[in-house]
């Protein structure tokens, strides 16, 4: 027998991933229609309540409040990445709720204490950010 | 079905391209983001892994990962901020106050 | 195939969390101590260092209540395995608390002096330390490596604390970039044992290592082949991280650009949780593929790389004039002494390594307090000249730092010397030819580091003051660090004549590892 590294590569999956009825995917078309629903319906109804001005620089193509024309090599305010590092951190952070999302009725009340004290910690690192004036723009 | 090896094939391409990436590049955000590569084609065979042996910890090793990986980005782009404030330069060869 | 809903097991009790109780602490004060940097005024930043020292006593406090539980030596399992305690992880939870708590104790003045008094330095270390302690709890993996990570990020960091330093900047970056680098190759090397494995657990993968190695080859090849790969990726990522040769080569830069207060807590704290994994990873998980049938073991990888850490860093250290670099390339040095213990794989090794890593805490923490404190007083102190004719301007600093020096020396009668005794003695006690031969040049190699030790004495007793000295009072210990630093010197004198009660704390350790090892099976799941 000729040993290889590779033992493993032979292995196959025996079957397909688990795939229920057709009906499992409701509550995900749900969710997806409640989600469209919601900003075209505030933006329908804001439609007929808001007075509309066009300025110069409301006309202007959207760029996160930077001027759109110019060099695209131009240095960027080291704000951008302080901001950025923030963004990343606590937004990769959510991705411990997801699990605890797919279990939460099992888990029940000690999850969301976990969970709770998950962010509690989160915020602490949160108001060091925002007191330090990593937030602030000026 | 994909099988196994095609997985694993990938992510040992990734982790080289990562590895060879963080000696040969000279820019710091590069080797970051071949640092990011590897740690990536390591989530791979992670997950891989995981699907083929029915077993749910390569999964939640992933997700922690990222989190670390997060975490990195942000502690690496942090330094380099400092670095460049000082520097004006971000190119690795000409980092040499510290002697060898 | 995975099943969309897994039963749950039953729910984590208030047992399992009474066991992380000192880490709860911990974490608790670290946050506090960040709330704390901001609340306070500029003034009164110095209180956060209190607060941190106050913190760590109350979690050695917690601690001490884990201490019956080393009697016996079975490691009692929480958080179905997640995590387990046993005598090792007791006791090196107590050097890691001792190694903060100097830290912070010696950098108070320190960055009063540079002005860069802030509470996050403390919160960092702090963090760093909870770090530690969950290396040194986890019986698993995942927290092996989140916990192992979060103690490297918040040494990252702190390396780079001095942000309008460039040499702090550039020993940050080199020692980011490598420190993930070895990161990257150990996950990597994590997810082929996961694979081979399939299990996390440390004590599922040992067990399921046995049965491949002990010939129960799959019919599909030889899974030892890809747990070879494996291991040299795991390896090399621990090695780095202990600045192993050749790994090394981040060490004395890191060390040389770090504030000296970081430096000195590095070199004993984060090095100590690196050991911690090592072995965690070596003696546990992997510790089937010691010596294996027709295939080399990590014994025989680890006893090259010992010779050749210890040898590199002697040589390296002979040639330097910064005390900085120096003292990085002697703990690189230190480092190769360390692997010989576990390369011994014998009860004394075992022990030779816990008390090494024991009173190296307590010697390398005072040598940089004392360089620490020449900084303060208007001489760099980075240089081996600095520490010119500091036996007439400060006999008693002098004097404590000959005996730290003499220790880390391993001259007889001070601490230094029983743990080289215990690492080398267990080579030859091995009773494997092959060992012998490195135990000789493992003497050699102490000999070698007795010239350059001897130059810090030259210095301090023999040559005169230089004149470029601008403040020739007498060095201004605060009394909090006088009476610590009086206190290891005792200790490491203490310790060198009648090692007795530090080696039974050494013996905890390596029963513990033994044990575990015989056990493995037994505390995978609670």
């Amino acid at each position: 027998m000729v040993p290889t590294v590779f033992f493993l590569l032979q292995q196959t999956a025996t079957d397909t991933p688990a795939r229920g009825p057709i009906m499992g995917y409701i509550p995900i078309a749900l969710l997806f229609a409640i989600s469209l629903a919601i900003p075209v319906g505030a933006l329908t109804v804001g439609r007929f309540f808001r007075r509309t001005v066009m300025t110069q620089e409301k006309m202007m193509p959207y760029e996160c409040g930077v001027d759109p024309v110019g060099d695209a090599r131009d240095r960027i305010s080291v704000r951008y990445y302080i901001i950025a590092m923030l963004f990343l951190i606590f937004d990769v952070e959510t991705i411990f709720l997801f699990p605890w999302a797919v279990v939460f009725d099992q888990l029940a009340l000690f999850g969301l204490i976990e969970a709770l004290i998950f962010i509690a910690i989160l915020v602490v690192g949160y108001y060091y950010a925002w007191r330090k004036g990593a937030l602030d723009w000026a | 079905m994909v099988p196994l090896s095609w997985y694993l094939i990938l992510s040992a391409a990734l982790f080289a391209i990562g590895a060879v990436g963080v000696f040969v590049k000279n820019n710091i955000i590069s080797t970051l983001l071949c640092l990011e590569l590897m740690l990536n084609a390591a989530n791979l065979a992670f997950v891989a892994f995981s699907i083929f042996q029915g077993t749910i910890e390569g999964q939640l090793f992933v997700i922690l990962v990222m989190a670390v990986a997060a975490a990195e980005a942000g502690v690496g782009l942090a330094i380099v901020i400092a670095l460049f404030r000082n520097r004006e330069t971000l190119d690795v060869d000409e980092s040499s106050l510290l002697k060898l | 195939m995975l099943p969309l809903l897994v039963e749950l097991p039953p729910l984590p009790t208030l047992r399992d969390t009474a066991f992380i109780m000192p880490e709860i602490i911990l974490t608790l004060f670290a946050g506090a101590a960040l709330v704390l940097d901001v609340a306070l005024p500029r003034s009164k930043k110095h209180l956060t260092a209190y607060f941190s020292l106050i913190g760590l006593a109350f979690v050695a406090i917690a601690l001490a209540q884990q201490v019956a539980m080393t009697a016996s030596l079975l490691p009692i399992s929480a958080f179905y395995g997640m995590l387990f305690i046993d005598g090792l992880s007791v006791v090196f939870r107590f050097v890691f608390i001792v190694a903060a708590a100097f830290s912070i104790l010696y950098s108070i003045k320190y960055l009063e002096f540079e002005r860069e008094q802030r509470g996050e330095y403390y919160a960092l270390i702090l963090f760093s330390t909870l770090g530690m302690m969950f290396v040194a709890t986890s019986g698993d993996l995942i927290a092996l490596f989140v916990s192992f990570e979060l103690m490297s990020l918040s040494v990252y960091v702190l390396v780079g604390y001095f942000k309008r330093d460039k040499r702090s900047n550039e020993a940050a970056m080199k020692y980011f970039l490598t420190g993930i680098f070895s990161s990257a190759l150990m996950l990597y090397g994590l997810s082929l044992v996961y694979g081979v494995t399939g299990h996390t657990n440390l004590g599922l993968i040992s067990e399921t290592i046995a049965g491949y190695v002990q010939g129960g080859t799959a019919e599909s090849g030889d899974p030892r082949l890809l747990l070879m790969v494996a291991l040299v990726l795991v390896a090399a990522g621990l090695l780095f991280k202990i600045a192993a040769v050749p790994f090394h080569m981040w060490a004395p830069d890191a060390y040389e650009g770090a504030p000296t207060t970081v430096t000195a807590f590095m070199s004993v704290g984060p090095k100590a949780g690196a050991y911690v994994l090592l072995a965690r990873m070596l003696l546990f998980a992997l510790a089937p593929m010691r010596e294996m049938e027709n295939l080399p073991g990590w014994a025989a990888l680890l006893a090259v790389v010992a010779v050749l850490t210890m040898t590199v860093g002697n040589l390296a250290a002979v040639t330097q004039d910064n005390v900085k670099r120096l003292l990085a390339y002697s703990s690189i040095a230190h480092a190769g002494y360390i692997l010989l213990g576990i390369v011994s794989g014998t009860d004394m090794g075992y022990q030779g390594v816990a008390f090494h890593i024991m009173t190296y805490t307590l010697m390398n923490t005072g040598v940089f307090a004392i360089i620490i404190a020449l900084h303060r007083q208007g001489v760099i102190g980075e240089n081996l000249n600095d520490l010119n004719g500091l036996f007439s301007r400060a006999p008693s600093a002098a004097v404590l730092m000959l005996i730290f020096i003499l220790g880390l020396a391993g001259i007889p009668s001070t601490a230094g010397f029983v743990g080289k005794f215990f690492l080398f003695g267990s080579l030859i006690q091995s009773g494997k030819p092959w060992l012998t031969y490195i135990a000789i040049i493992a003497v050699l190699n102490a000999v070698v580091a007795f010239y350059y030790y001897a130059r810090f004495a030259r210095a301090m007793f023999l040559n005169a003051p230089s004149e470029n000295i601008a403040d020739a009072s007498p060095l201004l210990l605060a009394p909090s660090v006088r009476i610590t630093l009086t206190l290891s010197a005792i200790a490491v004198l203490f310790f060198g004549i009648y090692p007795q009660p530090l080696i039974n704390v050494a013996d905890i350790v390596a029963q513990s590892i033994t044990t575990v090892y015989a056990q493995s099976s037994g505390i995978a799941l609670r």
